[in-house]
């Protein structure tokens, strides 16, 4: 009895807290010489760039595999991804873990800034070209003082088809 | 005081159902998957009711009844029977082995609890 | 409260799958012509908790199914009934009519109500059979009632009862005369009660024909009146109940239980009661007040005698278990798993401490090591599950199938103790059905014949399982035909397959695996249409086994599945290309060497192959399949470990051997995909990931570059 009481006591407020979060906070990340953000809430987590294992015919910016506490999981180089050249690796590299589509995947970037929260009015969208990622995997463009921030719909990124990290069925 | 309730049943579903059922109501329960199982920890909890079904392997619940019966602290403690409503033969011999009462199976967890309250309160 | 309910649904359809199983393989081996008491009862029972459960649970179809088993074996084992084979054949049906059900609950699929009504028929038609036999067989009296039948059953089966136990002490019989309203009460309950009266002494049905459900008996009897009024009162509300004493003089002493209060309707549909006088009873039904201490002499009385039946219940020995989900086991797995990386990590680094001054933490380790290993095996052991819970469904599939083709087959079954892993036994059940099926479509003959070859009418199916090295061996074997050598082959022809007269037996055996191959005379709808055995080839390689066959024509065949203990676990040895590591399993490797320079021979240009032991084998170059940069480029300068999969060789060529290992699998896919070349993954003492090789696959593709 006492959870529903306390379950009942709860859910407005909730309720109003969401409607007020209008809101969003992404992770913002460096890559070459723009600014990406990706939704916290797919962030797991962050770590330093160490000993990967290479995968047979794997996409190049595929980097390999790596053990996160028993899990394989994979590593993708958004660099050379977005055709930004190789990376150096050195002791800033770091690589993003993500939580998308069910699946535990790490990002590979040049150095990770901070979260921000942007308000509805600062997002901006997408124009037509200027990105050296294909407009469909981005959500918008978000403005902080003089910075722009490019933001990724990396849920969409990672799962589509291009990156081949999940099995398309068509193989 | 806790009222401790031992139930006794080969179906693990229907056991569990009755264990979650009274403890929901607030009793001690504890399950024993057999007559055997039932005498043993007949012998080490401090029972106020057992509730038991007849139909089990190793020991059914006739005997249970019997051998509990036999059992100074069990000789005054309720003991209600789990049958199947066909069970009249069923019931006159488990009146014969001392037991309190029955319920009949399918039984819904309201009824078993308004049973139980009747003959311990 | 019903919401409550469902969280049990999981248990009980786990335990009702459970129970049915252990029916169906008492029902088995029920002999037709000396059935086992424990058995029946042991049916009996099953039938019962499965009812018990599907009532509480609202699964009516289930409820009624389970209710008309039931009668029909309570009869059977009160021997009230003989069994008969169709009655086997009902039940059997009725069981799988109860699995469909169950799956329909599930959400598995849907049961056909049609179905379950022929067989609910069919069981009613068996029930009632014997009763009708009993009423033929004894002259009916007089009364009866036309619209209930049961009451003449009961007033015919009552004569011989009263002739048989003709009781001993006549004087102390008295005579009542009992009066009730039974218009509510079902067939089933009135069937009970008037036995139970009936058990009393002698019962006279005096129930008239315009009786509309009112019932006068009159029944002599030791008992004593209370008796009579607690058999009765379980059924009969004690409002429409009236007993009254006929003494012997006829002098019509009247005394009623009649109790005087409106009609509160029906006790037969209460649910729960309480006995008047017993133990702790509550003071609540209508008899409690009445008569407490007589009740408690009458008491006395019956338990002595019904004492003496319930002894005779032997125990039999059960071993105790808890449940507990497949998830818990799995993740509980992966964490001994996780600790014994930890523990391979910590022994590395500790193998370059001064075993001299760090004497305590050394030996400190090698005890972790050793209870880590301990810890594995205990836990791995715990998905381990007996290849019984496979064979067990076999007998039935056997027992059908050979009815249908008119054939006589014995199935036998050794080691059926043997584990596997859970995962496995899931997996192997398929093929092997496959594997069964066609052993006796295919092999055995049918009895004319096998008795023109000499051989017994019957034909023999024996099942095995037992463990070799790492691996489980199950044996599907048959004294049947055998395979014919000449026919596979023409038929291969025909298929347009690459075949020849210079291929070795196992090579022609191996044949029948092959996509559309059949070899049946004709196509029966048993074994189908050449359609699955090479289904089960694949299924079995999918599990990392392999099939082989032995066979001799007219005596027989076998076909030995063999299986990885564990999917979770592999012994591999560690190679290394450049600075990668891979893990080949052990159970494909037959050797590793390293060659002569003049061993190797290129063929047009491209491809190498190596000559070991006479044989030449393919050379797989591992940097070259995974684009990596070896240390040695020259064969004869690396190692070269032979692979074996699916009957053909390749050499594989790598840098340099690391060590064997037993390795946790992980898989690649969960969250990246399928890499050809590779069935899995796991991760090295030193954290690193390392690649599984998929050996088979390695091997298929280095042969295709030379076909």
């Amino acid at each position: 009895m006492s959870q529903i009481q306390s379950v009942a006591t709860v859910s407005p407020s909730s309720i109003e807290s969401v409607k007020s979060e209008v809101t969003n906070e992404f992770l913002t990340f460096r890559l070459g010489a723009e600014e990406y953000g990706v939704d916290i809430l797919k962030v797991q987590e962050i770590r330093g760039y160490d000993a990967i294992t290479q995968i047979a015919n794997a996409p190049v910016f595929v980097k390999g595999v790596i053990n996160l506490r028993g899990v394989i999981v994979p590593i993708v180089d958004m660099r050379i991804k977005f055709g930004l050249g190789e990376a150096e690796y050195d002791q800033f590299t770091v690589v993003i873990i993500l939580n998308v589509a069910g699946r535990v995947v790490g990002i590979v970037v040049d150095a990770v800034s901070d979260v921000i929260s942007l308000e509805q009015e600062q997002l901006r969208p997408t124009p037509g070209m200027g990105s050296i990622i294909d407009t469909e995997y981005i959500m918008g463009l978000g403005t902080l003082d003089e910075r722009m921030l490019i933001l990724i719909d990396i849920e969409k990124l990672m799962a589509s088809s291009a990156m081949g990290l999940i099995e398309s069925g068509f193989n | 005081m806790t009222k401790t309730i031992l139930a006794v049943d080969d179906s693990a579903s229907i056991r569990q159902m009755v264990a979650f059922t009274l403890k929901g109501a607030g009793y001690e329960v504890i399950q024993a998957v057999d007559g055997q199982d039932a005498l043993d920890k007949a012998n080490v909890h401090n029972v106020n009711l057992v509730l038991t079904d007849i139909n089990m392997p190793r020991m059914d619940g006739l005997k249970l009844l019997e051998t509990l019966r036999n059992l100074t602290h069990y000789k005054t403690i309720p003991i209600l029977m789990l049958t199947t409503e066909s069970d009249n033969e069923i019931k006159a011999k488990g009146r014969a082995a001392g037991a309190t009462g029955w319920l009949v199976k399918p039984f819904d967890p309201t009824r078993l609890l308004e049973v139980i309250a009747k003959v311990i309160g | 409260m019903s919401a409550d309910l469902e969280q049990f649904y999981e248990i009980f359809f786990e335990e009702s799958s459970e129970l049915l199983a252990d029916m169906e393989a008492c029902l088995l081996r029920l002999d037709v012509n000396s059935p086992d008491l424990e058995d029946l009862n042991a049916i009996f029972r099953a039938a019962h908790s499965i009812k018990g459960g599907a009532g509480t649970f609202g699964f009516t179809d289930m409820t009624e199914m389970t209710h008309m088993l039931e009668t029909l074996l309570d009869k059977l084992r009160k021997g009230e009934l003989e069994v008969r084979s169709e009655m086997i054949d009902a039940f059997l049906k009725a069981g799988d009519v109860i699995k469909d059900q169950l799956a329909g609950h599930r959400g598995e699929g849907q049961a056909d109500p049609k179905l379950a009504e022929e067989v609910c028929e069919e069981l009613k038609r068996l029930c009632e059979e014997t009763q009708t036999l009993s009423s033929e067989s004894v002259k009916s009296v007089e009364t009866k009632s036309e619209e209930i039948p049961i009451s003449e059953s009961i007033s015919s089966t009552s004569e011989i009862i009263s002739e048989q136990l003709s009781p001993t002490d006549d004087s102390a019989n008295e005579t009542y005369r009992i009066e009730f309203n039974g218009s509510d009460l079902a067939e089933s309950v009135l069937t009970h009660l008037m036995s139970n009266l009936r058990s009393l002494g002698n019962l006279d049905n005096l129930t008239s024909e315009t009786g509309k459900g009112h019932y006068q008996l009159r029944l002599r009897t030791n008992k004593s009146e209370e008796d009579i009024w607690e058999t009765l009162a379980f059924v009969v509300d004690p409002g429409n109940l009236k007993i009254e004493k006929e003494s012997t003089e006829k002098k019509p002493e009247v005394k009623s239980h009649h109790v005087e209060e409106p009609k509160q309707h029906s006790s037969i549909t209460a649910d729960y009661g309480f006995f008047p006088g017993a133990p702790a009873a509550p003071i609540e039904t209508p008899s409690a007040g009445q008569q407490p201490a007589e009740n408690s002499k009458s008491d006395s009385q019956i338990a002595s005698k019904s004492q003496t039946k319930a002894t005779a219940a032997a125990p039999a020995s059960e071993t105790s278990s808890i449940r507990v989900s497949v998830e818990k086991v799995d993740q509980m797995i992966n964490l001994v798993g996780e600790l014994v990386i930890t523990q391979a990590m910590l022994a590395q680094t500790a193998s370059q401490l001064d075993p001299v001054v760090f004497e305590k933490l050394l030996s400190g380790l090698n005890q972790l090591e050793r209870n880590t290993r301990d810890l594995q095996e205990s836990v791995m052991s715990i998905r381990m599950m007996p290849i019984s819970f496979v064979f067990s469904r076999y007998p039935r599939v056997v027992r059908d199938l050979a009815a249908k083709l008119n054939k006589r087959v014995e199935l036998r079954t050794i080691g059926e103790n043997t584990e596997l892993d859970k995962g496995l036994i899931e997996k192997i059940a398929d093929p092997l059905t496959h594997l069964v099926r066609n052993s006796l479509d295919h092999g055995i003959e049918v009895a004319e014949k096998r008795i023109a070859a000499g051989k017994p009418a019957q034909g023999t199916i024996t099942l095995s399982a037992f463990h070799q090295g790492g691996s489980i061996v199950i044996e599907v074997s048959d004294d049947g035909a055998g395979l014919n050598r000449e026919k596979i082959l023409e038929k291969a022809r025909e298929r347009g397959l690459p075949v020849h007269d210079g291929m070795t037996d196992q090579e022609v055996w191996l044949l029948i695996f092959e996509a559309g191959f059949s070899t049946a005379e004709k196509i029966t709808d048993v074994s189908g249409r050449g359609v699955g055995m090479d289904v089960v080839k694949r299924n079995i390689q999918s599990m990392g086994g392999r099939i082989d066959i032995e066979s001799a024509l007219g005596v027989g065949t076998r076909m030995s599945i063999r299986l990885p203990l564990t999917l979770a676990i592999l012994d591999g040895l560690s190679v290394a290309v450049g600075d990668q590591m891979f893990i080949v399993p052990l159970n494909n490797i037959t050797e590793s060497l390293q060659p002569s320079a003049e061993d190797i021979k290129t063929v047009s240009g491209e491809g190498r192959l190596v000559q070991v032991r006479g044989e030449y084998l393919p050379v797989i170059a591992l940097h070259e399949i995974f684009n990596l940069r070896p240390k040695v480029t020259d064969v004869h300068r690396g190692i070269l470990v032979i692979l074996e999969a699916e009957n053909q060789k390749a050499a594989l060529f790598v840098d340099d051997l690391i060590g064997q290992h037993q390795v946790v699998i992980k898989s690649l896919e969960s969250n990246y995909r399928r890499v050809q070349g590779v069935s899995g993954a796991t991760i090295m003492g030193d954290g690193k990931v390392a690649l599984i090789l998929d050996t088979a696959a390695l091997v298929m593709a280095s042969q295709q570059e030379f076909v």
